[in-house]
């Protein structure tokens, strides 16, 4: 019985039919397209695009040299050199950030003890020469520096979380 | 219009001739291109998206684009292969779709070659478009396409038959070769044409096409997950445009064979209906594109719903379901002619 079955089955082309209407009920549907440069999905504010690094309210850069981002950064794209400064605070001389090694995991924000490493919501962004792929002290301090409301905004929306 | 007559009249035959021609094929090109975008956009709109709609308003130019390109691409072709074969191949594939349409009515008596033996000269047409894949994967000398071409072989010989076997159904139902003759016996009403006598034969013509023009789901041909891209691999530029056009144009013509001998060709749809007379005006042609364009949309509903058949699951469809099944029909409907079974054959 389960044989002719599926001989009828076959021989009506059920399943084929089935299938087409499957698809065809998709054919109307609403498309899910989303036309890029003139239309974007939604960000959460935790997103991780490109690094930045920000400032105090008065002008003073966050970051202690402490680091911890280079010690915990699993792509190794991080490579920082310390001094003391003529006021005998310990600032950095160097904070390259290799965005070809980088592999935007967000643990030099996570390990920050001062909230100096972060990464924004930019994703816009590519390189022409070789060498700008290294986002140096000054370029990293000017993100964070022309980004720095929209920072704070997503670090405060996102605080009560941590 | 009593100049234009007279210009034509005067005309040598020859020039006629050609004239005739290039309404025809012009057309055809034009379809060929646009149904590249249709085919991209349907199946764009059943996978829930919008298709190409950047180059021209809404996408329309993309064919113009997509010529260009290929026009303006080198033609590789590679070392050892058989330079010869290998630059025919392409156009052995498109001639005998295009020539094929010789014998095809638009509508009663607008036809270019009005021969008798029209089906048969279908059959034996759309036969040769094999040689040009399998040449095309002979010549190119590579793996992946003389593969493409040996399945395309077998998958087009196992096909051959039963569309041959539908087309002698067809044959006996109308009792003609000639196809405006096929088209004029189903006149009456829409249950009056083949498909429903020739029920189960219809769909084996429609899928045995699909088969012959080696479109999905029966593409092992080209099997690009499979066999990269089977037969034209090696093939770039305008050669691959031909591939491409040939394949179009296929899938044009088994539309219009379809329509013509199972669906009532130029014949309005609303015949013997009370609908009848108020639709005398409608030119026959539009009919026949009409559903043509029903049975285009047809091969991309199909292409975009079912996945591509495996290579052993094909034969065993063209020779054990295929073959027998249309023997079996040529049977039956030899005992409807016979018992003069209405309203078909009384």
């Amino acid at each position: 019985m389960n044989k002719l079955q599926h001989y009828v089955k076959s021989f009506i082309l059920f399943e084929l039919f089935r299938g087409l209407f499957l698809t065809g009920k998709y054919f109307f549907s609403r498309k899910f397209t989303v036309q890029y440069p003139e239309e974007k999905t939604p960000q959460s504010n935790r997103f991780r695009g490109m690094h930045a690094l920000r400032r105090y309210a008065n002008g003073e850069e966050r970051c202690i040299a402490c680091k911890l981002c280079e010690a915990v950064c699993p792509a190794l794209a991080i490579t920082i050199e310390a001094e003391p400064r003529a006021d005998g605070t310990r600032r950095t001389t160097r904070y390259d950030i290799d965005l070809f090694k980088c592999v935007y995991c967000g643990f030099c924000e996570e390990s920050c003890p001062v909230d100096a490493i972060v990464e924004t919501r930019i994703y816009e962004y590519h390189f022409e020469k070789r060498g700008e792929n290294i986002m140096t002290k000054d370029k990293l301090l000017a993100v964070g520096d022309k980004y720095e409301k929209q920072i704070a905004a997503d670090r405060a929306k996102d605080a009560r979380y941590r | 219009m009593e100049t234009l007559t007279s210009i034509w009249d005067g005309m040598p035959v020859v020039m006629q001739i050609s004239l005739k021609i290039t309404a025809i094929a012009v057309p055809i090109m034009l379809t060929v291109a646009y149904l590249t975008l249709a085919e991209r956009k349907v199946i764009g709109y059943i996978q829930v998206r919008i298709g190409p709609n950047r180059v021209g308003p809404r996408g329309l130019l993309q064919p113009i684009a997509d010529g260009l390109k290929l026009v303006m691409k080198e033609i590789i072709i590679p070392t050892r292969s058989n330079r010869f074969l290998f630059l025919l191949a392409p156009l052995l594939a498109l001639a005998p779709s295009l020539a094929a349409w010789a014998v095809i009515p638009f509508d009663d008596g607008m036809i270019l070659a009005d021969i008798d033996a029209g089906l048969l000269y279908i059959l034996a047409l759309s036969s040769m478009g094999v040689y040009g894949i399998i040449i095309a994967g002979w010549a190119s000398n590579s793996k992946y396409a003389f593969l493409g071409a040996l399945r395309s072989a077998a998958q087009m010989v196992a096909y051959e038959i039963a569309m041959g076997f539908a087309l002698v159904c067809v044959l006996m139902a109308a009792g003609s070769l000639n196809l405006g003759d096929v088209v004029r016996s189903q006149e009456g009403s829409l249950i009056h044409w083949f498909w429903l006598p020739l029920l189960p034969m219809f769909l084996v013509f429609f899928i045995s096409g699909l088969a012959e023009t080696n479109r999905a789901p029966f593409d092992v041909a080209e099997g690009e997950s499979e066999i990269v891209a089977g037969f034209h691999v090696e093939y770039s530029g305008m050669t691959f445009a031909l591939f491409f056009l040939a394949e179009y144009a296929n899938m044009i013509l088994v539309s219009a064979l379809t329509v013509l001998m199972f669906m009532g060709g130029w014949l309005s749809p609303f015949q013997g209906t009370f609908l009848e007379d108020y639709f005398t005006w409608v030119p026959g042609i539009f009919w026949l594109l009409a559903k043509m364009a029903v049975f285009l949309f047809l091969f991309l509903w199909f292409r975009a719903t079912f996945p591509r058949y495996r290579y052993d699951q094909i034969m065993r469809l063209g020779w054990k379901v295929f073959i027998p099944l249309t023997i079996f029909w040529i049977l039956v409907e030899g005992v409807m002619i016979l018992g003069h079974l209405p309203p078909w054959f009384d």
